[in-house]
């Protein structure tokens, strides 16, 4: 069953920025502002096309603004496509950015009972399920603490540990496990396992080669702004090195 | 089977809904009172601050023959610094969400009734403070406050909620809006029966008052608080004027909403 199904998607972004200028602007030459308007407009993806299957684990490479995170938002119903399907046919966690959605002047305990309704949870379950995510975080003693005393690894450590315990179908990941030390590091990718084991859907964009190799089955190439190849990982990830021009990483096992 | 599950994840997102609405509610109030010691009379200065200054301009200085002017002037300043701080606030309320907003898929508005609701919140915070300078005047709380107040109260919400959820959509596309609000909000405070009563106004102007939606909201505020009475006439101008701007603001809304990602 595809869950995830982009079909010939194009997106492009109107430059508002042009208009958000001046109001006296647009009013002055208003005909010609909304001519402009609609022929300035700049593509990130061009007729893309790719399906996720149910339980299946995807990643996304490519070069900075090759269109990785346009994708991503569109799978999380955040953004909608100019021309072309997009169908989603599940329920999405996506993955803050890291602070994205917390507050600085809260403690990391209420970070996490914000973070957890917007992410889609009851606000019952997210206080049943307090311990365990302060225990994951290994925070300590810091849980109590504003999130400005926070490093910025430990953010990432509050935010992984938040994803870590809601019930996702589909779970995007947006470049976050490259934060945070070795140890965590690996916890998280232990999580993510056992998440894929359980038979959730995982999307990751990382310009981790090795991250995505580790994790994923299938991996989508997407350079400037089309898939460039799709398939399985380590033939992609092979090919994408080979322009790129480094090695194939070698993964521990 | 299908329908029912399709019901429960319905019923589901509706619930989280209200959860996120309560969660960033409790949020912005705890964040407003946190950081300073002093943050409930902090902004309880501001307006007792305004009411002496209009007191003395308008009583000592100019003359001006009202009744108990600082009592009757505490009636309207209140509730307009409910309407001030909602209004001021609203152009920045989805541009200074943009991480939120491109990541999450939750209905945008939330984010303009937590605005008004930490106000409301405030406001009736204030109320004591307002019966207590009414009672140093002599004038007594009515027991009509127990209706008029959540009365007036909702109707101010749903009216605030639109007005901010139309400004805060605009002002994405045009940033200047946060500009015109600033002049939007002292013009319509002058406009307002405030500082003077709407006796005052000359007999040929006095039937455009209706044409300013604040002025009908104040008014009541001010003879329910002082008098323990609501015109209900007025109620039925403001309760049209909900149906206009939710039905506008609504409108806005749902036309530009799935481009706030594209555009922050």
């Amino acid at each position: 069953m595809e869950v995830i199904k982009f079909e010939n998607v194009s997106k492009s972004y109107p430059r508002y920025h042009e208009i958000t200028g001046g109001i006296k602007l647009l009013i002055l030459n208003l005909p010609s502002a909304i001519k402009n308007l609609r022929s300035m407009r700049y593509s990130a993806l061009e007729g893309v096309s790719f399906s996720v299957k149910k339980g299946e684990s995807v990643g996304i490479i490519g070069r900075n603004g090759a269109g990785k995170s346009t994708t991503l938002g569109l799978i999380a119903g955040v953004l909608n496509p100019t021309s072309g399907s997009v169908e989603v046919n599940d329920r999405i966690s996506p993955l803050l950015e890291l602070g994205g959605g917390f507050h600085h002047d809260l403690t990391g305990r209420e970070n996490i009972k914000l973070n957890g309704v917007l992410l889609g949870l009851r606000l019952n379950e997210v206080i049943a399920k307090l311990d365990q995510i302060i225990e994951f975080s290994e925070l300590g003693d810091f849980i109590d603490q504003p999130l400005r005393s926070y490093s910025s690894g430990m953010k990432a450590r509050l935010g992984f540990s938040v994803v870590a315990h809601l019930n996702p179908k589909i779970l995007l990941i947006d470049e976050v496990l490259g934060v945070g030390d070795i140890r965590f590091r690996e916890k998280c990718k232990r999580k993510i396992k056992e998440f894929k084991a359980n038979g959730v859907t995982i999307v990751l964009v990382s310009h981790s080669v090795a991250e995505v190799m580790e994790v994923c089955d299938k991996v989508i190439w997407i350079d400037n702004k089309k898939v460039r190849a799709s398939g399985k990982a380590v033939d992609v990830c092979q090919q994408y090195c080979d322009f790129m021009g480094i090695p194939l990483p070698k993964l521990a096992e | 089977m299908r329908t029912q599950s399709w019901l429960a994840r319905k019923n589901h997102l509706i619930q989280n809904n209200k959860d996120i609405f309560l969660v960033l509610t409790h949020k912005a109030i705890k964040i407003r009172y946190k950081s300073q010691i002093l943050g409930y009379f902090w902004s309880l200065l501001n307006p007792l601050l305004f009411t002496l200054i209009y007191y003395f301009i308008f009583s000592v200085i100019m003359k001006v023959k009202i009744e108990n002017y600082p009592a009757f002037l505490v009636c309207g300043l209140f509730p307009w610094q409910w309407i001030g701080n909602s209004i001021g606030v609203s152009p920045g309320i989805f541009a200074g969400n943009a991480s939120l907003i491109k990541k999450v898929n939750f209905p945008r508005n939330i984010l303009v009734q937590v605005n008004v609701a930490q106000d409301a919140f405030h406001f009736l915070l204030t109320i004591p403070v307002i019966c207590i300078t009414l009672l140093l005047y002599g004038i007594f709380p009515s027991i009509n406050y127990l209706w008029g107040i959540p009365l007036l109260a909702g109707i101010q919400f749903i009216f605030l909620y639109c007005i901010s959820l139309f400004i805060s959509t605009i002002n994405l596309f045009f940033r200047d809006t946060e500009n015109l609000i600033r002049f939007f909000l002292m013009f319509s405070m002058y406009m307002t029966p405030v500082m003077y009563s709407a006796d005052m106004i000359p007999a040929k102007y006095k039937g455009l008052i209706v044409l300013n939606p604040f002025a009908p909201l104040i008014i009541n505020w001010r003879s329910l608080l002082m008098e323990g009475s609501i015109s209900f006439v007025y109620v039925g101008v403001l309760l049209g004027y909900c149906v206009v701007f939710w039905m506008i603001s609504h409108y806005v809304y749902r036309k530009l909403s799935p481009k706030f990602a594209e555009v922050l």
